[in-house]
């Protein structure tokens, strides 16, 4: 799908204007971008989170397509719910339609409290793609650390005080943990690459099984950045190497962007408020603890790619 | 006609579900449940039944597959035990806030802690405020019957039901079932009609919204009427079932307590026991009766007050504790008698936690006591 190709598919309005997400939010465009990646009709579910909470606001909803919101750890399990359903219908002749599954999370309900719900579909098989929009903190609650946020980061429940500066672990790689499901189709997108992330969206609805999508997604409120740079934040974790772009199809991973000159990750983290403490001289060693590390899991990649 | 089979409790209700056929179960295994499974994967396995099953990897992912599942529109059953059940609770709640139809086996037994597998009712009693109803069953025959009763049920109201057994008691006791003609069952239960399912994706509906303080009481509110209507549903599905079987589905059994002086209170399988007790002292000329719960919830007040009303001296007895607080029957049966304005001597036993026997000899003495007012404040049974 070319630009022009998607911006006629997004004419066809899944999730609407008028939900309540914040100036500067990324969600909406990741989900609209998802959900024009096919025309098949779809069926989604979402966790409790951002999303579920400003888009379904009773009496109203800006899904235009049936959406489920059941728990915060359950967006996985209830898709399942869903498409066995439409299994057993289908193969009793009782719905003819060719219809897609797509779940919705958070990182919190993703990483943490859904992992379990998450793994468990995945391992079972269940036609769906899992779309994670992933924040780096549990947002919705008022910015607390989840096991996404970055080394480093403060949030409410990991501030930056005079004896901790901050998250004092590096996030666990989510990805990694999806590829060793062994599903047919993983990738990890970015808000900043629409195409990139479409392309993948596409892959993912085709995929003969569970299908993963790990989106960046950057957070105005709780990455402490003015509201017009969203997507500038999350191409300059990509440029950093701090967020890669990958796929990871049959087993087989490939790097889908390498940047040429990839920047420091301090000029990605110096315009975010999480990060201003870093800033200090006494706090150079953890920016340099940041940078290695970045570096480490690049290589790492690399060589999972055969890029090196 | 009837068949008579030789079915423990859970092949009872594995077989109530072979006949309803349901279109998808989720289920994650958890001792006394697990033969209610295994009986119905068999089934599956052998295509028996149409369904399709998903062994999920929790309760919690159980109840929330259950979820998905009737809000997509297909019929949905499970089932499970105890810290089953525990795990279960938040999404209890969901399945009868968004108005599914569910229908799940509970095989009653003990909560941790101590870790026990056998049988008290502390679990569905601990559910008993989610929005459920709730219908128990003194043995195999009643859990067989009681499964297709409360498909029916929870389709004509829009709530989820739990249809409760005694964990290991009627759960791995055989028994003679009578189990009924599979096309009469079927026609019985039905076709299920889903109201606003989400896979009529050409009127998509969002299920499951954020409703803050303007809307989420009225939507809680709304909950109430229904358990109402359930009551009475429960009694016209019950007259349609009696055609089949031939059998009563009150909210409760009355055992010899017109004209007893001393009645006991329970449900489950110590109802079995308590009959044969009754039907003992009966012969001695002693006028003792039994009323036994079969409808939690919706709880019926206004009937139980006026089956009591004018037995003197009453024991209830409870297989769950509510720790610093009236027992769970115990407490219903006071306000039945209340509104009633009974002036019964009423008593609180509890018995039976972790599995605890009772015998009938415990019984005996019980009404014993209770002929002579001998009870004293709550008690007890087969406690050291």
């Amino acid at each position: 799908m070319n630009i022009k190709e998607l911006a006629k598919k997004l004419q066809n309005v899944k999730l609407t204007s008028g939900h309540r997400a914040c100036s500067g939010c990324g969600f909406p465009q990741i989900v609209r971008a998802v959900l024009a990646a096919t025309d098949d009709q779809i069926v989604a579910s979402c966790a409790t989170g951002c999303l579920e909470v400003t888009s379904t606001i009773y009496p109203f909803t800006a899904w235009n397509i049936p959406f489920i919101h059941n728990a915060f750890e359950n967006s996985a399990a209830t898709i399942a719910g869903v498409e066995t359903a439409f299994k057993s219908l289908k193969k009793q002749g009782k719905i003819k339609k060719e219809i897609k599954f797509v779940a919705f999370g958070g990182d919190g309900g993703t990483y943490d409290i859904g992992l379990q719900s998450l793994s468990g579909a995945l391992e079972r098989g269940h036609k769906f793609v899992y779309v994670l929009y992933d924040n780096e903190a549990y947002m919705n609650t008022g910015i607390q650390r989840s096991s996404a946020t970055p080394y480093g980061a403060a949030t409410t429940t990991t501030p930056a005080g005079k004896v901790h500066p901050g998250k004092e672990q590096f996030r666990k790689d989510i990805t990694k943990i999806v590829v060793a499901h062994n599903i047919p189709y993983i990738a990890q997108a970015s808000v900043s690459n629409l195409m990139d992330l479409t392309m993948k969206a596409e892959k993912a609805f085709k995929a003969d099984g569970p299908a993963f999508l790990n989106v960046l997604q950057p957070c105005t409120l709780g990455w402490r950045y003015p509201s017009d740079q969203t997507i500038k934040m999350a191409k300059m974790a990509v440029d950093c190497n701090f967020w890669p772009l990958y796929e990871v199809e049959n087993g087989v991973y490939k790097l889908n962007y390498k940047p040429s000159n990839p920047i420091p990750i301090a000029d990605y983290m110096k315009p975010q408020g999480r990060f201003n403490h870093l800033f200090k001289p006494e706090n150079k060693w953890i920016l340099n603890k940041i940078q290695k590390h970045t570096d480490e899991e690049w290589e790492k990649l690399l060589r999972l790619c055969g890029e090196n | 006609m009837a068949k008579i089979k030789a079915l423990t409790g859970a092949e009872a209700s594995a077989e109530a579900m072979r006949q309803i056929n349901p279109d998808v179960c989720a289920a994650f295994p958890i001792t006394p449940q697990t033969p209610v499974m295994q009986k119905f994967a068999e089934f599956v396995a052998d295509g028996i039944v149409k369904s399709e099953f998903i062994c999920v990897e929790s309760e919690h992912s159980a109840m929330s597959a259950c979820v998905g599942s009737s809000a997509a529109g297909a019929r949905t059953m499970t089932a499970t035990s105890s810290a089953g059940l525990a795990l279960m609770w938040e999404i209890l709640g969901i399945a009868s806030g968004l108005r599914l139809p569910i229908v799940m086996t509970i095989v009653n037994r003990a909560l941790s802690a101590p870790i026990n597998i056998h049988c008290d009712h502390s679990d569905s009693m601990g559910a008993r405020d989610q929005g459920w109803v709730q219908i128990y069953s003194e043995n195999a025959q009643e859990s067989y019957e009681n499964t297709l009763l409360a498909v029916r049920l929870a389709e004509k109201v829009l709530l989820p039901v739990m249809v409760c057994q005694d964990g290991f008691i009627t759960s791995h006791g055989v028994e003679n079932v009578a189990v009924y003609d599979d096309n009469k069952v079927k026609s019985f239960v039905g076709e299920l009609k889903p109201y606003k399912p989400l896979l009529n994706v050409d009127d998509p509906v969002t299920y499951g919204p954020l409703q803050l303080t303007d809307y989420y009481f009225e939507t809680k509110r709304q909950q109430e009427p229904a358990m109402e209507e359930a009551k009475k549903a429960y009694q016209a599905i019950g007259k349609e079932l009696k055609k089949i079987t031939g059998n009563d589905y009150g909210y409760f059994e009355e055992y010899q307590l017109k004209d007893a002086k001393a009645a006991i209170v329970v449900l489950n399988s110590t109802a079995g026991t308590t009959k044969a007790v009754i039907d003992k002292l009966r012969q001695k000329g002693k006028k003792v009766g039994l009323l036994k719960i079969k409808l939690f919830r919706p709880f019926p007040y206004e009937e139980v007050g006026r089956a009591l009303k004018n037995i003197s001296s009453i024991a209830v007895l409870d297989r769950s504790e509510s720790f610093g607080a009236n027992a769970p029957v115990f407490g219903e049966i006071k306000n039945a008698l209340y509104d009633a304005k009974s002036k019964a001597k009423l008593h609180s036993c509890i018995f039976g936690l972790g599995g605890r026997n009772i015998y009938e000899k415990d019984i005996e003495d019980l009404f014993s006591k209770l002929l002579t007012n001998k009870l004293k404040g709550k008690e007890y049974i087969g406690v050291r």
